[in-house]
């Protein structure tokens, strides 16, 4: 390797990489503590000192997914041997299951609002981008500054009239509410982002495309969403991360069947105080693939974030 | 207008072939392609953004649908303007907002700072740090409330292992003095690597040339810093000032689920006040003129700040 004046020196590599090792295991810490948690029982979620070493125990993810009731000895002598390793779980904490919780449904709605929305906004933003990047619209740019400044408004301020307008049209709390809703709020940063993916295409290839014969739609389809396949595959995970995470609307709006689950969990207790191993448990099911996905969107993450004002 | 390579080609082409190449004018795709979207932003952000002017000047209340919806001109504007309540959430809100700021861009640009030494593992590193700012903001500030708990709490015990104080005898989101200052650790703790990894951004745009350049005329490493380093920075980190900003100052899922803009109102931001105001007390011609006064307030700040940051970026 070449001298450079530029190269940092060891030891300032080393200070460097000490300082920020030491800020990441800071920083994860919370985290970790609340995937721990969740593998903790009752007593131990909330001893003191707070236990680093415990017994590992799936109470936290049997009291998450199940409805309990506290029952007396009689009732639990009654009720018999327990039947399942769950089952018995519930049991030592002197509890019977009387069914599924409802946390099930609610993270399945999240997954379908989810999922609905991002489909519905990359079909409509990768059409528009197209459209943005490589024709004459009319207003262009005072279009895309509007599409901006949409994000600007609080979302509570947003939620007056959307309530009114769906209580209007029967679309509180329903799924196709939602999924229009997050369409809508995501549409401006997706046709933002993917304009800056297709712009990055070179226009020559759908020249020598129409020139060999096709049409404009061929041309799109064939030539165009290949290419920017990495963007639209990163844009659709930001999406979908945004309406995973979104709450302000999703606790307005919804309220029983399209609830989704970040208004959920912070409802979650126990048979008596608050069941911290259930809640971790929650929020762990939930928070995990956001991660996977974060690992996987690296090399796009500044981009998306910025709404494409910052490029690498 | 200039032709573009397309236009070119078009008129190269003789008439008949272009008509089968075409298909579709370019100007039908263009309309087919963008008016769902401009329709639905149409329905679901300029619609409401009307139907929200219309009613801040009515005394219109969502929950009693049949009596008489009165025009009353400025009446809300006024009343929110001369509320000393507010006014009070206004200060909570600059207290969050400044000090939020100030800790992301002093830690995350000493975290870019240091990336940029390009350590070994320097990546994943960056990407552990990233994590918080992707989660749930509502999800995380209900698990902050546990590690604030007093006594069992993780923060509790940290914070009392390092001073000696009884882990019992403070509570970080049940003490008036405290709870602002709970709400910006956590903000910051979610917030940093965001800051951060727009720095990192602007540290890479500078060329090793300039530093080359520099050292050659024997100008100091401190000096290179401020003279250098910083000024090209600059932008990038004005530009994150600009995305927290704008953010925080909307900020609801975080701290409602944190401390739900207790103890008293020491923490409840503006956001959360309009939230009461629009869906507990049901005042909907007066929430409405509230949101459209905070909507005017964020959009006059930002549009002077990006012209103070346009500035900057043709230094």
């Amino acid at each position: 390797m070449s001298f450079s004046v530029t190269e940092p020196t060891k030891g300032t590599k080393w200070f460097a990489g000490v300082l920020v090792v030491g800020y990441a295991l800071i920083t994860i810490a919370p985290l970790l503590w609340i995937i721990a948690t969740g593998f903790k029982s009752g007593p131990d979620s909330i001893a003191y000192p707070p236990k680093v070493f415990f017994e590992p125990s799936m109470e936290g993810y049997v009291n998450l997914f199940t409805d309990r009731t506290r029952a007396t000895q009689d009732m639990l002598e009654a009720a018999g041997e327990p039947k399942t390793w769950y089952d018995k779980i519930a049991r030592e904490q002197g509890t019977i299951i009387n069914g599924p919780s409802r946390y099930g449904e609610r993270f399945l709605n999240s997954v379908i609002i989810g999922f609905g929305s991002t489909a519905l906004c990359m079909i409509l933003g990768t059409a528009a981008a197209y459209a943005f990047s490589r024709f004459r619209v009319p207003l262009k740019d005072d279009l895309l500054f509007f599409i901006l400044s949409t994000r600007m408004m609080p979302p509570i301020a947003v939620a007056i009239p959307i309530f009114l307008m769906f209580r209007q049209l029967g679309l509180n709390d329903t799924h196709l509410g939602m999924i229009l809703l997050y369409t809508a709020v995501n549409l401006s940063l997706s046709v933002w982002l993917l304009k800056g993916f297709i712009d990055e295409i070179p226009i020559e290839y759908e020249e020598a495309a129409l020139i060999d014969g096709y049409t404009r739609f061929q041309a799109f389809y064939k030539v165009v969403l290949p290419q920017a396949a990495t963007g639209i595959a990163s844009t659709a995970i930001f999406c979908l991360i945004f309406a995973w995470n979104e709450y302000a609307f999703a606790v307005l709006l919804t309220s029983g069947t399209a609830q989704t689950a970040p208004p959920f969990i912070p409802t979650i207790i126990g048979v008596g105080g608050k069941d911290w191993p259930a809640v971790a448990a929650g929020a762990t099911i939930f928070l995990l693939p956001v991660m996977v996905f974060t690992i996987l969107l690296r090399k796009h993450l500044l981009r998306g974030i910025t709404f494409g004002a910052v490029r690498k | 207008m200039t032709d573009t390579p397309v236009d070119k080609v078009a008129k190269a082409t003789p008439e008949t072939m272009a008509r089968r190449i075409r298909g579709l004018s370019d100007r039908t795709i263009a309309w087919i392609f963008v008016a769902p979207t401009i329709f639905l932003l149409l329905a679901v952000n300029i619609f409401p953004l009307i139907w929200t002017i219309r009613l801040s000047f009515t005394n219109y209340r969502v929950n009693r649908p049949n009596r008489d919806v009165e025009w009353v001109g400025l009446r809300n504007y006024e009343r929110i303007l001369s509320d000393p309540d507010i006014w009070a959430t206004m200060q909570a809100t600059a207290h969050f907002l400044i000090w939020t700021i100030v800790l992301q861009v002093l830690i995350g640009f000493a975290l870019a700072f240091l990336i940029n030494k390009k350590f070994r593992g320097n990546d994943m590193w960056t990407t552990i740090i990233v994590f918080p700012m992707m989660l749930s903001p509502a999800v995380v500030g209900n698990f902050w409330t546990f590690l604030y708990q007093p006594q069992i709490g993780l923060f509790n015990y940290v914070v009392a292992f390092f001073s000696g104080a009884d882990p019992a005898s403070f509570s970080m989101i049940g003490d008036v003095h405290l709870a602002p200052w709970a709400i910006v650790i956590a903000d910051t703790w979610m917030w940093t690597p965001f800051v951060m990894l727009i720095c990192l951004a602007g540290l890479r745009s500078i060329p090793d040339s300039i530093y080359e350049a520099a050292e050659c005329d024997r100008a100091s490493k401190w000096r290179q810093f401020w003279t250098i380093t910083i000024p090209m920075v600059l932008p990038f980190l004005m530009l994150a000032v600009l995305f927290r900003g704008i953010e925080n100052f909307k900020m609801f899922d975080l701290v409602v689920q944190l401390t739900g803009g207790g103890p008293g109102n020491t923490t409840t931001l503006t956001s959360i006040d309009l939230k009461r105001e629009a869906f507990e007390k049901w005042r909907t011609g007066y929430s409405s003129a509230y949101a459209v006064i905070l909507f005017v307030t964020v959009f006059g700040l930002a549009s002077i700040y990006v012209k103070a940051l346009n500035k900057v970026k043709e230094r």
